[in-house]
C-alpha cells in the first residue's frame, strides 16, 4: 500500500488558535515534522501553507485536527507518496 | 477532537476565546459586590436595635443566595449571547459551520465557566463573612462580638481582593489593597452615618 510521506496544504484559519498551536496539534497526530508559513493575514483569518512530512501520514487525522481547530482545508497543493516494495506487491 | 485532559482543554478554550481576563474580572467584581453587601447588612443590624443572631444570619444568607443565583444567571445569559455573536461572526469570516470545532465548544462552555466564577465569588466571600455569626450561634465562645468579627472579616477580604488586583496589575499590592479597604471603610462610614 502506498504511503503518504509529504503533503503541502493550503489552509484558512481564524487568528486563534495560533499558528504555533496548529503546528503542535498537527505534529502531535503522529510525531510529524510540520512547517507552517503564513501567506496572508486578514482581519479575522490567516491563509497558511502547511507542509507535513513523515514516514507515513494519517491524512484523515490531519484533516480532523484542522477542522477541529476551526480551520478549513482549501486545497492539497503537493503530495509525496512512496509505494510498497515490489516483493510485497507480488506476494 | 484533539485529546487534551479536561483542565488543559478548558484552558485552551479560555485562551482561544480570550476569556481568561473576563473570568477574573467577573470573579473580582461580583466578589466585591458580595463582600460589600454583607458588610452593609451586618452594619445595618449593628446600628439598629439589637436583633437575634439567627435573624442576622437569615438576612445574610438570603442576600448571599440571591447574589449567587443572580451572579450565575446574569453572567451565563450575557456571556452566552456574546459568545454566540462572536461565533457567528467567525463563521461568516470562515464561511463554514464551527459548531463542532474548538470555537463551537468554547461558545458552549465558556459561558458556564464565567457564570460559575461570577456566582461562586459572592458565595465564597459571604460564607467567610457569615462564619463568625454561625460559630457564635452554635455556642462557640468568640474573643469579640460576632457582628464585629464579621465586619473585620469583610474588611480583611476587601483588602485581599485589592491585593489580588494589585498582583494582576503588577502594581503595589499594599496600595491596591488599601484602596479597596478604603472603599469598604467609606461604605461603612456612610452606613453608620445614615443609621445614626
Amino acid at each position: 500500500m502506498a504511503l503518504l510521506t509529504r503533503v503541502l496544504l493550503d489552509v484558512l484559519k481564524p487568528h486563534d488558535p495560533s499558528v504555533l498551536d496548529l503546528a503542535r496539534a498537527l505534529s502531535d497526530v503522529g510525531g510529524y515534522r510540520v512547517r507552517v508559513r503564513v501567506l496572508e493575514m486578514d482581519k479575522n483569518t490567516e491563509t497558511l501553507e502547511i507542509e507535513i512530512a513523515a514516514d507515513a501520514i494519517d491524512f484523515p487525522a490531519v484533516v480532523q485536527v484542522i477542522a477541529d481547530l476551526g480551520a478549513s482545508l482549501h486545497s492539497i497543493d503537493e503530495v509525496d507518496v512512496e509505494g510498497a516494495s515490489s516483493d510485497a506487491a507480488t506476494d | 477532537m484533539i485529546r487534551l485532559n479536561a483542565l488543559r482543554q478548558l484552558r485552551f478554550l479560555l485562551r482561544i476565546s480570550h476569556s481568561h481576563g473576563i473570568v477574573r474580572r467577573y470573579f473580582v467584581v461580583n466578589g466585591f459586590d458580595g463582600a460589600l453587601t454583607m458588610l452593609g447588612i451586618i452594619l445595618g443590624f449593628w446600628v439598629s436595635d439589637p436583633a437575634p443572631l439567627r435573624v442576622v444570619i437569615a438576612a445574610c444568607v438570603g442576600a448571599m443566595v440571591a447574589l449567587t443565583v443572580s451572579g450565575i444567571s446574569s453572567a451565563f445569559i450575557s456571556e452566552s449571547a456574546e459568545r454566540q455573536r462572536d461565533l457567528a461572526a467567525l463563521e461568516t469570516a470562515m464561511a463554514r459551520d464551527l459548531d463542532d470545532s474548538a470555537h463551537g465548544r468554547a461558545a458552549r462552555w465558556v459561558p458556564w465557566v464565567v457564570a460559575i466564577a461570577n456566582g461562586s465569588a459572592p458565595l465564597l466571600l459571604a460564607l467567610l463573612i457569615i462564619a463568625p455569626l454561625w460559630l457564635a450561634e452554635t455556642g462557640l465562645p468568640l474573643p469579640l462580638s460576632p457582628l464585629l468579627l464579621s465586619v473585620l472579616v469583610a474588611l480583611a477580604l476587601m483588602f485581599l481582593l485589592g491585593v489580588y488586583l494589585g498582583r494582576i496589575a503588577g502594581v503595589s499590592v499594599w496600595r491596591s489593597g488599601l484602596r479597596t479597604l478604603l472603599v469598604a471603610l467609606v461604605t461603612a462610614g456612610l452606613i453608620l452615618l445614615l443609621g445614626d
